[in-house]
């Protein structure tokens, strides 16, 4: 069987993280956040990122923006290796990727006006002329649904959930970037509020020709934005393929228990009951070998004794996995 | 032939006094529940879904204001003294909180919180209360409950915590359990894991129990009947296959449509509900969702619908219902 082109080989990749490992001290203790993770995102392309909370995936998004300096491993953004960057040039850089985070109301200083706050990137990149900013600030607030004259003057608290992540997208869009990472951006916002707010992020991509690293918890979610998707957990990638392909052949036992696992809004659909118990174990003392085989229900010795590597299955997916559900 | 009910919400309203003037958070809502049985109580943030499940448990802010009666196993809550109220509660009726730290002592061990309630409310002895402690939390799915009796909540997880937290709930055979989104805190794979220990613990116990949610996911397969709310009313109430294959209430059919389906394919645009929910504390002449609805006429910013019946148990607020045109045609 032909198998896709492998990860390192993707067309035109805008963002590639290689062996990037990043860990952290608490208490003494090493944290184990992400593991000798590689991944690469093609430009104009939306690649989700899902796994359970604790699994590395925010500490991956803030690695990529080098917020979090990773221990080893690079990530090449455009050709440039933002690793051995820092100052001046790292924060230039930094302009071409934004990030948007999951608490909106958190995210906006209270004590500011939204026309501050949205203008505050380009005061930063040294844009003087105040017409030109406001002129700015109006465009982007429009293309995120605001009505710029009714919301310019007023404060964050004045605005609803919602509301406020499309003043963050506005925020993140104004210095026209290249690349957003979208860290659970709807989890706080409520059903009818969340469709709003992921169709106009599919409308911002598509509008200003955008590349999105879309990290969640939510498969369903993931899956209505994201063209590949992979899958992590406790620090290394399990999984990765086109969205469609994976959730229809799910090749890692961790993939599928999750897809499993999502309460599903009808009712002639049995609730999952096959759900292993138990849960992650700590990121502080990972298990050796594959990390999930503590509740794998395939797991043997094998599993103890060696790391599987992420190797291709398919065409274009890849999984990390000694007894694969296929292939 | 239905079960007497175990619960019944008789017109039950709830105001709050706040800055802005009068907040109407519950609004008008009658329910029921059989023993054994299942209710789905199903809303988004603010549509008073936890202050309906505060006045049942008699649990409202000082300020708040109830009108109504709740009825519950022959007794009016509203019209009970404080003594025997907490009596009842924590022992007849019993709640999970979507934080279990919410009801989890941060001070004190699994075992003392575990051991005393059932001391206080059965009146077991101390080496009975400890050995039935064990049972509970090995009951619930904890791995070596023996341990854990000594340990503090901050040393588990929150799924653990929120499986102690069930333990304490069930410990004294509640005749109710109310969940008040008991896994929204939890990861896909815990939250799973959980559904089903409240789904097990109901039917082994012939325990009635009321879910409250804003996901419709969470429902669907796990409850009896469901009620949706908006803007402090039930604006639909009909046995849960019902409910999501016959809805009539447009918002109910919104709610669903919003939800991100996972066998649909990538970019497919979802049907977002406009707008958001009205501003409680200036409420709307006509139908609390008419502005948000696709369906809405002009009478709908006029007057407000009643619920009306649609069929066996199922009612609906709404003067232009989904489906039923269908019906009259056929």
């Amino acid at each position: 069987m032909m198998h896709g082109l492998p990860e390192t080989r993707l067309r035109d990749p805008l963002l590639k993280v290689e062996n990037l490992v990043v860990e952290y001290s608490v208490g003494g203790r090493t944290v184990h956040a992400v593991s000798d993770v590689s991944l690469q995102v093609a430009r104009g392309e939306t690649l989700g990122l899902v796994g359970e909370s604790g699994c590395g995936k925010s500490t991956l998004g803030r690695a990529v923006l080098q917020l979090r300096r990773p221990v080893s491993g690079q990530v090449v953004f455009d050709g440039h290796d933002l690793v051995a960057m820092k100052g001046d040039t790292l924060r230039r850089m930094r302009r071409r990727v934004q990030l948007i985070f999951q608490d909106p109301i958190a995210s906006l200083n209270p004590r500011r006006r939204i026309g501050d706050i949205v203008a505050e990137p380009l005061v930063i990149a040294g844009v003087t002329d105040r017409a030109e900013r406001e002129k700015r600030v109006r465009e982007v607030l429009g293309a995120v649904g605001l009505d710029p004259g009714l919301v310019m003057g007023r404060l964050p608290h004045e605005f609803s959930g919602g509301q406020c992540q499309r003043i963050c997208i506005a925020r993140a869009l104004i210095l026209n970037p290249e690349f957003i990472i979208c860290d659970e951006p709807v989890s706080a916002l409520d059903v009818s509020i969340r469709a709003q707010i992921l169709n106009l992020l599919e409308e911002m991509k598509a509008r200003y020709g955008l590349t999105l690293l879309f990290i969640a918890h939510d498969l369903a979610v993931v899956k209505a934005v994201s063209d590949r998707v992979a899958v992590m957990y406790l620090g290394r990638l399990c999984e990765v393929g086109p969205s469609e392909q994976l959730f229809a052949r799910p090749a890692h036992p961790y993939t599928a228990l999750l897809i499993e696992a999502i309460p599903q809004p009808d009712p002639d659909v049995r609730p999952p009951q096959s759900v292993p118990i138990g849960e992650p174990p700590s990121p502080i003392s990972p298990p050796s070998g594959c990390r999930f085989r503590t509740r794998c229900p395939k797991a043997d010795q094998r599993c103890v004794d060696e790391v599987p590597e992420l190797v291709p299955i398919a065409p274009d997916q890849l999984v990390a996995c000694h007894h694969p559900n296929f292939g | 032939m239905k079960a007497p009910a175990l619960l019944s919400v008789e017109g039950v309203s709830v105001d709050l006094p706040t800055p802005r003037g009068n907040l109407r958070a519950v609004d008008q809502v009658d329910l029921k529940i059989a023993p054994g049985q299942t209710l789905g109580i199903v809303g988004e943030s603010g549509c008073g879904k936890t202050m309906l499940s505060r006045a049942i448990l008699q649990l409202l802010p000082k300020k708040a204001k109830l009108s109504g009666r709740v009825m519950f196993d022959g007794q009016d809550l509203t019209r009970l003294a404080a003594e025997p109220l907490r009596k009842l509660r924590g022992r007849a009726l019993a709640v999970v909180f979507q934080d279990p730290m919410t009801s989890l002592n941060p001070v004190l061990t699994i075992g003392s919180q575990l051991i005393e309630t059932l001391q206080e409310h059965l009146e077991f002895d101390a080496s009975t209360a400890r050995r039935r402690s064990v049972e509970l939390l090995a009951a619930v799915g904890i791995p070596a409950p023996e341990q854990r009796l000594s340990q503090y909540p901050h040393q588990l997880s929150g799924g653990m915590r929120q499986r102690v937290a069930i333990a304490i709930a069930l410990s004294c055979e509640p005749k109710l359990l109310i969940a008040d989104e008991p896994t929204t805190a939890l990861d896909v794979t815990i939250q799973a894991q959980i559904l089903d220990l409240l789904a097990r613990e109901q039917r082994r116990r012939h325990m009635a129990m009321i879910i409250i949610t804003h996901d419709l996911g969470v429902v669907a397969g796990r409850t009896d009947e469901v009620a949706v709310m908006y803007a402090g009313r039930v604006v639909e109430r009909a046995p849960t296959p019902v409910l999501f294959k016959k809805m009539r209430m447009p918002y109910t059919e919104a709610l669903l449509a919003a939800i991100p389906k996972i066998d649909a394919a990538p970019h497919t645009p979802l049907p977002a509900i406009s707008g958001r929910p009205p501003d409680p504390t200036r409420p709307i002449q006509g139908c609390s969702f008419s502005p948000r609805c696709r369906y809405a006429m002009s009478d709908c910013h006029q007057q407000k619908p009643a619920l009306v019946e649609a069929g066996p148990d199922h009612q609906y607020a709404c003067f232009h219902p989904i489906h039923a045109t269908a019906e009259a045609c056929a």
